[in-house]
């Protein structure tokens, strides 16, 4: 009767009774502290909870609504509903940002052909406007990373020196994967680094901001926008215009492989003939 | 006064004589300038080699006039203005002035670059000449070996000027090259230590490699050549067989004036290739590579292409890393040292192997056509396909991104190839030597096929040969002989067509008589070449 349990001192603060309560007694306080308990934890994690569940309810923007409406029909089998994802097909697109959309999309990689090492650049499915309803949607759903506003590249007349530092930062920073020349490389099974001559500034701008397919995320604490923009600038400026001398054909850029064939196929090639022709005039 | 008429030839006559009672120069030049060389399209190819090694010599020249070996950092402030302020070596910065700001500097460096690459590729496409055709066979084992070691020292020249940019490209292969020194075994750390004056990359190896591409290699490559000539001037050119070619001489052009005009003229031909090379294609953009950084390295970065097949060896080598208590065998070792070791001195044992296996202790001036000996162009072919997938697999990168490959199965590919290749391209080859072997003598026993097919009166279908040669008493051919040389297999070849098109490639007019040294006996309009002596 006087066991000192503290389940008993805890009941006691309830009822002063100094009796055993009833069975039904006991089991109606245990759900009723049980009820109590799930309510307060639910209202904790409620109030400190990210806020996923509350903008279920706030309102898209009329370009986030079209976006919307396009994710559905195209996006939706392997993204999920809202962009949540589904298992084994696509990721999660909650917190991914309107730059990796516009990077994904707009370069044709999404929506992909089928499951593979890597999506393949092609066709872009959407037009420009289309995307940036697309972008406009996932960014409004979840946030991230989204390409600003303004000029990406460095002005050369004002900024001489951004091109020899955006050199030094390719260098370091993206030669490993996509070669000196910017003309792409194999990464291990059937990834590849793909080709940036026919990348925009913005893609690269966005690419190097959410690391698409398997690129890494550059992020701003880690390149700056600003050492960003003298990257493009390199990049755009440099690489893609045909600045660089040395005859009329770099032979792809690829270094000295495709340097190796051209002396088999074009130089050996023209001597053996006139060595035939040579010998023929005897 | 009688007014003497200055008689050019005369004049030049009296030249010549005045030359010669001081120098008695007539006897031995008249020897020289009459010294017969066969002649056959295949022959000429060494001269690729030889006469892009001139062009070497010449371009390379140029480039030492503004080259500056020194690895002192300075900031560049040349015309590249992708570079401009940027910190590096006093070679890199030479090297941009030398392409940039020099006149013709970047054509020259181009052309040095083209040069080097077609020098050791007429290397090989001549070393394959003479060792299908037999010609490395006594008494020329000697000019076998010193063309192997031509092939090697040219190997270390091209390594040596890939390096000397202090280029992003160069550091890496130097990196390479390091790695390779620090995985012999004992010396390893040694040897690295001395050669870069300390640690990877200190501050010495640009002057150091300098030293070693503009003076020794090119020294020492100068002098083999010239042995590599003296021998063959010496024991004098191999020839096909043919009419009137015999072990014991020799059938060709005399050295003046038809063969010295047509290497003149293949000279400028070579020239012209390089030039026109040098001209059209990029080469070697050091500029895009950037100062050597020993954290930059590309996606891409390959050794010029004779170089490769190390690399893609070192690229196929699984990971088996060998423990010996507290040292260990990287198994770099394997690859690069065993590897490019047995690659050298195997070729060079060859001919030695080939005549025990033999048992041939004869002197050959007489080349053999390859099907002649399967066996040989077996191995050949066998060594050339490890070659080519050694090759490839340096530049696999390469191939899987511009393929769309995985890069893994392009390694996997280049294991497997490198087993099973060789071996099938042995079987391969033999079989078809065999086969055309057995085409010739089949020719030769009963004659060409004439497309003609006789009905005979009991219906029977036969067709119709053309006897080479005699006939015996049924007007069935007498089987010929087998003499070593083609056997003509078409009616076209025998004359049945009046006179044969000539295209771009045969005789416009009819050839002339070769003159034969010594002259047959039975010949005797024929004029004896000699050197009076």
């Amino acid at each position: 009767m006087t066991s000192d349990t503290p389940a008993r001192r805890r009941a006691r603060v309830f009822s002063r009774r100094r009796g055993a309560p009833s069975r039904a007694r006991r089991r109606i306080g245990a759900a009723v502290r049980m009820l109590a308990a799930l309510a307060l934890a639910g209202g904790v994690y409620t109030a400190f909870a990210p806020g996923a569940f509350a903008e279920d309810n706030t309102q898209l923007s009329t370009a986030a609504q079209q976006g919307k409406e396009l994710f559905d029909q195209s996006c939706i089998t392997c993204h999920g509903r809202d962009g949540q994802g589904v298992a084994d097909r696509g990721p999660s697109l909650i917190g991914v940002g309107s730059a990796s959309v516009e990077f994904q999309v707009g370069t044709g990689r999404m929506p992909m052909t089928r499951q593979e090492a890597q999506a393949e650049q092609k066709k872009p499915q959407f037009t420009p406007d289309e995307t940036k309803q697309l972008a406009q949607y996932i960014q409004e759903i979840g946030g991230g990373p989204e390409i600003p506003s303004g000029d990406l590249t460095e002005n050369l007349k004002t900024n001489p020196e951004a091109l020899a530092r955006g050199g030094e930062l390719f260098r370091v920073n993206c030669t490993s994967c996509h070669s000196f020349t910017g003309a792409g490389g194999a990464l291990s099974s059937g990834k590849f680094a793909p080709s940036l001559h026919d990348a925009t500034a913005e893609q690269i701008y966005a690419a190097m901001l959410t690391g698409p397919q398997n690129m890494p995320v550059f992020g701003d604490n880690q390149i700056s926008p600003d050492e960003k923009r003298e990257i493009i600038t390199y990049i755009t400026l440099q690489l893609q215009e045909n600045k660089d001398p040395g005859g009329i054909f770099n032979l792809g850029g690829y270094g000295p492989a495709t340097e190796g064939m051209a002396i088999f196929l074009v130089g050996i090639t023209i001597l053996v003939f006139t060595s035939l022709w040579i010998a023929g005039k005897s | 006064m009688k007014r003497r008429k200055l008689d050019p030839a005369e004049a030049t006559a009296n030249f010549a004589k005045g030359v010669d009672d001081r120098f008695q120069a007539a006897t031995p030049l008249r020897g020289l300038l009459n010294k017969v060389f066969p002649d056959h399209w295949s022959f000429l190819l060494g001269e690729i080699a030889l006469f892009s090694f001139i062009v070497l010599l010449l371009s390379g020249v140029f480039l030492t006039l503004f080259f500056d070996p020194s690895m002192q950092e300075v900031a560049y402030d040349g015309s590249y203005l992708a570079l401009r302020g940027t910190e590096m070596s006093s070679a890199y910065a030479s090297s941009l002035h030398l392409s940039f700001e020099v006149r013709g500097g970047l054509f020259m460096r181009q052309m040095h670059h083209w040069a080097a690459l077609l020098f050791m590729a007429s290397i090989v496409v001549h070393m394959a000449r003479v060792f299908f055709t037999g010609a490395f066979r006594k008494p020329r084992e000697i000019n076998w070996v010193i063309g192997v070691l031509l092939f090697l020292l040219g190997f270390f020249a091209g390594f040596t000027g890939y390096s000397l940019p202090d280029d992003g490209l160069s550091g890496t292969g130097l990196r390479i090259a390091s790695a390779i020194m620090l995985s012999l075994p004992v010396i390893g750390t040694w040897l690295s230590a001395a050669i870069f004056g300390g640690e990877y990359p200190g501050e010495l190896i640009i002057g150091r490699f300098y030293i070693a591409h503009v003076l020794l290699i090119p020294g020492i490559l100068l002098a083999l050549i010239s042995v590599h000539l003296g021998i063959v001037f010496k024991q004098k050119h191999t020839q096909w067989p043919g009419p009137m070619r015999t072990n014991e001489n020799v059938v060709g052009e005399r050295m003046f004036p038809r063969y010295a005009m047509k290497q003149g003229g293949f000279f400028m031909a070579v020239f012209g290739v390089i030039a026109f090379m040098a001209g059209m294609f990029q080469i070697n953009p050091i500029w895009n590579f950037g100062p050597y950084r020993a954290a930059e390295v590309s996606s891409a970065s390959q050794p010029d292409w004779y170089v490769m097949f190390m690399d893609g060896l070192v690229r196929l080598m699984p990971n088996w890393q060998i423990y010996f208590g507290n040292y260990s065998l990287p198994p770099l070792f394997w690859p690069a040292v065993v590897g490019l070791g047995a690659l050298f001195t195997l070729p060079m044992a060859y001919p030695w192997l080939e005549a025990r296996k033999l048992k041939d202790t004869r002197s050959h001036h007489l080349l053999q056509r390859p099907r002649d000996n399967p066996e040989r162009v077996g191995i050949g072919m066998m060594a050339l396909a490890f070659f080519l997938v050694a090759t490839l697999s340096g530049g696999n990168d390469v191939i899987a991104d511009k393929f769309h490959i995985s890069l893994n199965a392009m390694t996997w590919a280049g294991r497997i190839g490198l087993l099973i290749l060789p071996p099938l391209a042995y079987y391969i080859s033999v079989r078809i030597c065999l086969g055309l072997q057995q085409h010739d003598r089949e020719v030769l026993a009963h004659g060409v096929e004439t497309g003609i097919i006789k009905r005979l009166p009991n219906g029977q279908f036969v067709e119709i040969h053309q006897p080479l040669g005699p006939v015996d008493e049924h007007g069935h051919p007498i089987p010929l002989e087998y003499r070593g040389w083609v056997v003509p297999k078409k009616m076209n070849k025998i004359g049945a067509l009046a006179p044969a098109v000539k295209g771009f490639f045969y005789p416009v007019e009819k050839p002339a008589e070769a003159p034969v040294s010594p002259a047959p006996i039975t010949s005797s309009k024929r004029e004896e070449i000699s050197s009076k002596r």
